[in-house]
């Protein structure tokens, strides 16, 4: 039993992409940036600040979300206490929050009469990050308690008699359901890039006077432009964003494979 | 409460360093740090409408504020409502917006201080050239109004607590209807999303001229009744005010920027190039700040007395 070769993958699909492939990404898309594309009204770097924005916020809130829930999907998905149904269908629930909700109640939070006023977190990434971060944690929790839940009972015993700790045995179940923690991960993903309700609130939609993002995302550009009735601009700007989508789930699912071959 | 004592205590400590740092150190950078260094790498928050962000007049000027004294001017843009809801949890520094009364009410619960007339367009009533209600050409705002209402033609609300849907309201209370009915439809939306669904549906609506000349080539209404800048009737006014949110109501209000800001949003270099903004080659707003004759009415609430608080 390789337990060895699970120790290369988890910094590979949890901790390490963000911070090495955020720069890598964001060339790609400056790459095929848009002038080519069509004359766009924008102003030089707008774009490429919002997709900036877009990735920092979501793939930082992910990541944390990833650190967060992986390991309570793991511990769920290993003991058995009175209640645990009952938190499986929190966590459910969880996944069906409305994204103005978060927005709502992270601003209550943040907001300068808020708990958390001090901070000055209002309008600002770390504010995004933050509702974010509450927006992916129940799908990505949620899905991978599915697919921890779901391998074979074998493969455990067969770790525990091979004279494996817990420790290890829950990294074998680890590198198991890998895939379906992917693709848990890639939904928190999905969920995170794709909401406009919490960013718009907590976040304000912010450009500098020089038209560079502060807190405008590709979701609340595509909101600005609607606004304004520039339908066209927001269409293209959506494409952006499911190229970005689609650029992503590649790469995370490019790393999983590369995770087998070694 | 704990927090406030620790911050009144990190200002001390922060003004017991200044002084000593005033008196040992005459020499250094003193010359460097005129005017606006006090404020310099500083965020200005300021929560505004729709109408001025969208028309991209902000973006226009804002450089020149960034530039003069090292800061950056971080525009929300809200509508109204919200940003005076921003301001009231002290989450903005300075407030633009158009409702006069909602400005008032702001005012008078102390909220803000220090405002500023700033300047000005107007509201049109604008529908399809087709005019199934017929009001083209009216002089009278509420007339034309109550006319849509008894033709039941169809009518978009922006329906948001903005400056527009509070001034739609008060026409609708100064014309004597409550409007209600298949053909009255709340929206919820911004201005541009307005406009946009009055467009497909040939409905009428209440906009900004700004925002309608910037959106007029993408869509084919038209306006049926002018406001007073091409001489339609006074009602229609538009009038921009610009104010500080109160630092002794929120003691991390950016007051000494808000100020700064105030001070050159209405000076007359900034007023030109407000009045020189232009887009389809027209003029979108009309400065106010800048005159002979200051309205001194301005700084106080409307109808305001000074006996009426205590008695």
């Amino acid at each position: 039993m390789p337990l060895d070769s699970v120790a290369p993958l988890l910094p590979a699909a949890f901790g390490a992409p963000v911070a090495a492939d955020l720069p890598a990404l964001v060339d790609i898309s400056t790459q095929f940036d848009l002038p080519a594309l069509l004359d766009l009204p924008f102003r030089e770097g707008y774009v490429r600040s919002i997709i900036y924005v877009s990735l920092y916020v979501s793939l930082t809130a992910v990541a944390l979300s990833t650190l967060f829930s992986v390991p309570i999907a793991v511990v769920m998905g290993f003991t058995d206490f009175p209640g645990k149904q009952f938190a499986k269908s929190v966590i459910n629930t969880g996944m069906g929050f409305p994204s103005v909700v978060v927005g709502l109640l992270v601003l209550f939070a943040v907001s300068n009469q808020g708990p958390l006023g001090a901070l000055d977190l209002v309008f600002t990434r770390e504010a995004m990050i933050a509702s974010q971060f509450v927006l992916a944690t129940p799908p990505i929790t949620a899905i991978s308690l599915a697919a921890v839940s779901g391998v074979d009972e074998g493969v455990r015993d067969a770790a525990r008699v091979l004279g494996g700790t817990r420790l290890d045995v829950a990294l074998v179940v680890l590198k198991e359901a890998r895939y379906g923690i992917a693709t848990a991960i890639l939904a928190g993903f999905g969920r995170a890039i794709s909401e406009v309700g919490s960013v718009l609130i907590v976040g304000g939609n912010i450009t500098g006077a020089d038209g560079i993002s502060k807190t405008r995302t590709l979701t609340t550009a595509i909101q600005l432009e609607a606004r304004q009735g520039q339908y066209g601009t927001a269409m293209i700007l959506g494409a952006v964003l499911v190229t970005l989508v689609l650029t992503v789930n590649a790469v995370v699912i490019r790393l999983g494979d590369q995770g087998v071959r070694r | 409460m704990s927090i406030h004592r620790r911050r009144f205590v990190a200002a001390l400590g922060a003004g017991a360093v200044a002084s000593t740092a005033g008196c040992s150190g005459s020499s250094g950078n003193q010359d460097e740090s005129g005017g606006g260094a006090a404020v310099a790498g500083e965020t200005l928050t300021l929560t505004t409408t729709t109408s001025t962000y969208d028309t991209g007049l902000l973006d226009a000027i804002h450089t020149d504020f960034e530039e003069m004294y090292g800061v950056t001017v971080d525009a929300v843009a809200q509508g109204t409502g919200a940003a005076l809801e921003s301001a009231r949890n002290g989450d903005s520094d300075v407030v633009m917006v158009h409702a006069r009364g909602l400005e008032d009410e702001f005012l008078r619960n102390g909220y803000g201080v220090n405002r500023r007339d700033l300047m000005f367009n107007d509201f049109v009533i604008v529908g399809p050239e087709s005019d199934p209600a017929g009001i083209q050409g009216m002089s009278s705002a509420t007339e034309a109004l109550t006319t849509i209402a008894d033709a039941g033609a169809p009518f978009v609300s922006r329906g948001d607590n903005s400056g527009t849907h509070t001034k739609e309201l008060n026409l609708w209370e100064a014309a004597g209807t409550d409007p209600g009915g298949d053909w009255y439809q709340e929206t919820g939306t911004g201005m541009g999303e307005a406009l946009n669904i009055a467009n497909q549906q040939g409905a009428y609506t209440l906009s900004d001229r700004g925002t309608f000349i910037s959106q007029r080539s993408e869509i084919d209404l038209t306006i049926l009744v002018q406001g007073p800048i091409e001489d339609g009737p006074e009602i229609l006014a538009n009038p921009y005010g610009v104010m500080a949110v109160n630092p002794g109501v929120h003691d991390n209000a950016n007051y000494d920027l808000a100020m700064a800001y105030i001070g050159w949003i209405t000076s007359p270099a900034t007023q030109d190039a407000i009045s020189d903004y232009q887009m389809n080659g027209e003029q979108l707003f009309f400065p106010e700040a800048v005159s002979e004759n200051p309205d001194f009415q301005q700084y106080v609430p409307e109808g305001w007395s000074g006996n009426s608080t205590d008695g």
